[in-house]
């Protein structure tokens, strides 16, 4: 996958910049700064507990951070909760999927922003109808309409989850490891997607340990240990090896020390 | 936490064709119904067996009526009992809450409105202001717990343990502690025997709500068809058809059933100045407070289905970060929640000591644990998430009976309560058996 073209003088779609956040006295990110263009795909690298999935919920709402600043469109923005974030058409897939396990999938995948009829009452079978067009396109095996989500597997829920972040038009999108549970041919599914997204001008930031997936999909990618970032790199200049350095000892490609906290 | 379940390989997880797909949805759609069947048939099992015991005189139009009237209050509470639950809460001040907001009308209408404001006693409009001012007090309060509850955080079990004691004492303290009444004439309408529809009235308001029942259905049916999804054979639909309408018109003919005594009608005569006429003699007919209650659950099932609200409020009962996080405003949900809870208490505080005809210190003294117990028995389910308003009520509804039935065989009142308690636990286990066979969370 080439990478789209971008000027260096492009404002970028997302700046986060020097984000810091900690829980009790652990610095789980600790003055992080990545930048993400429209059409481009950053892949977030790091071992189990670095920081990734913290770093992305301060730009998903989900957690506030202690310092730091956002920026959209090289504008300030302030982002509290989850509605701000989707207000700034920025869209998650949580590594926890965040269903609402009692729930069938439409319900899920429009909570929040239920299709109402004409008299204000939540319009069921438009959801529906507009669930099983969307799910034809990620996972056309899928089946469980009316269940609630807690009796599909967890692939088919990870499916629901990645359905709900691409329906609404995201600008933004954040993906935490969306392809975790996915079976190969869902997982290609996914990919594809990834790749039409790309194409159609939003920005991605993708968590993935797969570092085969991330040099075939990501442009750029983001290697953080402990909290801290190690760097960011294009794809394009680096091997598997590479990154791999970087994840696992925190040096920067071609540069002998390590930049650890 | 990663899903890691991946057994369903893409072939695994084809299913060929829809139709195996949908014969197990209407298999769940049955065993949606089994649940509450088996609730009715638990019911029926009941009132016959008391029936038996009492020499048949627990299914008497009289009893029947007596206990409709004796379960309204508890019911209307157990609606709003349904949604706290459903979001992970509870709400052990609704008896006192219900207390308060009698004290602040029995208040209203005896003292305030005809001495202070100086409308006299038997003003029209007293009624009316009354129950106005009991709804908004009922609705702050609740409102206030439920702030406390979302946006401090304090659990919900102490913030409404705590409004138990306040809340009774409150009541208490405006009033006294003496019985305040008698209460407004228009007022006590609401409390069941002294408001009824008439005999034609309520015939008028069962077929309105049969015509409304099957218009319901045929709707349902003709929206699957729509949607191209499998529908109940005619039949099956026309017996479901004729249950409900024996099930309506039962119900009316039974309340219609009930006369008004002769020396009462004679009285009723005489206030009109005139004689009434040899061998005359009228049913009740459906309580007004049972009507207030029907509007409830009606109002509250659409709630819970059919909005956003009401979506809300099950999505954070199945997991609240996922609600959160989809944007849903949890802490102002729980503010909601708890403000509908206590202007439910205030309109069950009307029909309570409008029932009563007038504001006792103890009114609605274990309520709390009367309309929990009904929430429950009706298949809510603590864990959150779960649970339905007819299933409240027909928890309220075998509560209320259980204790009658319990009376008029003549248990002895210590024995009648310890039933009362383990009925309950039983009720949750064979709920928890069920929802294991049936593969329910
Ligand atoms: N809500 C929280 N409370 C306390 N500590 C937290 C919380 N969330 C994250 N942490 C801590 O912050 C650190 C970073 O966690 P994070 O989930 O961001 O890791 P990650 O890079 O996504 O790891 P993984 O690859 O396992 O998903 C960890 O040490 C974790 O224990
Ligand atoms: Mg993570």
């Amino acid at each position: 996958m080439t990478g789209t073209k971008r000027t260096k003088a492009d404002t970028p779609l997302v700046e986060m910049r020097d984000m810091c956040i900690s829980f009790g006295g652990v610095h789980a990110v600790d003055h992080v700064s990545v930048d993400l263009h429209a059409g481009e795909v950053v892949g977030l690298l790091g071992h189990n507990g670095a920081g990734k999935s913290t770093l992305i919920k301060m730009l998903s709402g989900a957690y506030k951070a202690d310092s730091g600043e956002i920026r959209i469109n090289g504008e300030r923005v302030e982002i509290h909760n989850p509605r701000d974030a989707r207000r700034h058409n920025i869209e998650t897939i949580y590594q926890t999927l965040a269903l609402a396990d009692n729930l069938d999938a439409a319900s899920n995948l429009f909570l929040g922003r239920e299709l109402v009829t004409p008299f204000g009452l939540v319009d069921e079978d438009a959801m529906e109808a507009e669930t099983r067009k969307i799910m034809a396109r990620l996972n056309p095996n899928f089946a469980k309409f009316s269940e609630p989500v807690s009796a599909l597997s967890g692939g088919q829920r990870q499916s629901v989850a990645i359905a709900r972040a691409v329906y609404f038009n995201a600008r933004i999108l954040i993906m935490d490891e969306p392809t975790a549970a996915l079976g190969p041919h869902e997982t290609q599914m996914v990919s594809e997607l990834i790749t039409q997204l790309k194409s159609e001008g939003i920005g991605i930031f993708l968590i993935s340990h797969d570092i085969h997936d991330v040099m075939e999909l990501c442009d750029r990618a983001s290697v953080m240990k402990n909290g801290k970032l190690v760097g960011t790199v294009d794809v394009d200049d680096v091997t598997d090896d590479d990154l791999l350095g970087m994840i696992i000892l925190g040096k920067q490609p071609g540069q002998a020390s390590a930049t650890e906290g | 936490m990663t899903q890691t379940d991946t057994d369903t390989s893409p072939t695994a997880a084809s299913v060929p064709t829809s139709i195996p797909a949908r014969r197990r949805n209407l298999v769940q759609m049955l065993e949606l119904d089994l649940r509450l069947l088996g609730m009715v048939a638990a019911f029926a099992v009941l009132c016959i067996g008391f029936d038996l015991l009492t020499g048949g005189r627990f299914l008497t139009p009289r009893n029947i009526f007596n206990l409709t009237i004796q379960t309204v209050s508890v019911a209307i509470m157990a609606c709003g009992m349904v949604f706290v639950i459903v979001t992970r809460n509870i709400d052990l001040s609704v008896g006192a809450l219900l207390a308060t907001c009698s004290a602040v009308m029995a208040m209203t209408q005896t003292r305030i409105l005809p001495e202070t404001l100086g409308l006299g006693l038997g003003h029209p409009l007293i009624p009316w202001i009354t129950i106005l001012a009991g709804l908004l007090v009922g609705t702050l309060i609740g409102a206030f717990q439920g702030y406390l509850v979302g946006y401090l955080t304090i659990p919900a079990f102490i913030v409404t343990l705590g409004g138990f004691l306040v809340w009774r004492n409150v009541a208490w303290y405006m009033t006294s502690g003496q019985t305040i009444g008698p209460l407004d004439q228009t007022f006590v309408k609401f409390g069941g025997i002294s408001g009824t529809l008439g005999v034609t009235g309520s015939w008028i308001v069962g077929v309105l709500a049969l015509a409304a029942a099957l218009y319901g259905l045929w709707g349902a049916r003709r929206n699957k068809i729509k949607h191209g999804f499998t529908v109940k054979p005619l039949w099956a639909e026309a017996a479901l058809a004729g249950l409900i309408a024996v099930a309506i018109l039962g119900f009316v003919a039974v309340l219609n059933a009930y006369e008004i005594p002769t020396r009462r009608l004679e009285r009723m005569f005489e206030a009109r100045g005139e004689v009434m006429p040899e061998g005359f003699t009228q049913g009740y007919g459906i309580p007004i407070s049972v009507l207030v209650l029907i509007f409830i659950a009606v109002a509250m099932t659409v709630l819970a289905r059919r909005t956003r609200l009401g979506r809300y409020i099950f999505a954070t009962g199945g997991n609240p970060d996922a609600a959160e996080l989809s944007g849903i405003n949890t802490r102002l949900l729980t503010v909601k929640i708890f403000a509908l809870m206590g202007a439910l208490c205030a309109i069950s505080a009307v029909v309570a000591s409008a029932r009563l005809a007038n504001h006792s210190n103890d009114i609605g003294t274990l309520d709390e644990l009367r309309v929990i117990a009904a929430a429950v028995i009706g298949g809510t389910a603590l864990a959150g998430g779960a649970g339905t308003i007819h299933g409240a009520i027909l928890g309220a509804l075998i509560m209320q009976s259980l204790q009658s039935g319990m009376a008029m065989v003549g248990v002895d009142a210590p024995l009648q309560n310890i039933v009362v308690g383990a009925v309950l636990v039983l009720a949750v286990l064979i709920d928890i058996l069920y929802r294991k066979r049936t593969g329910e969370a």
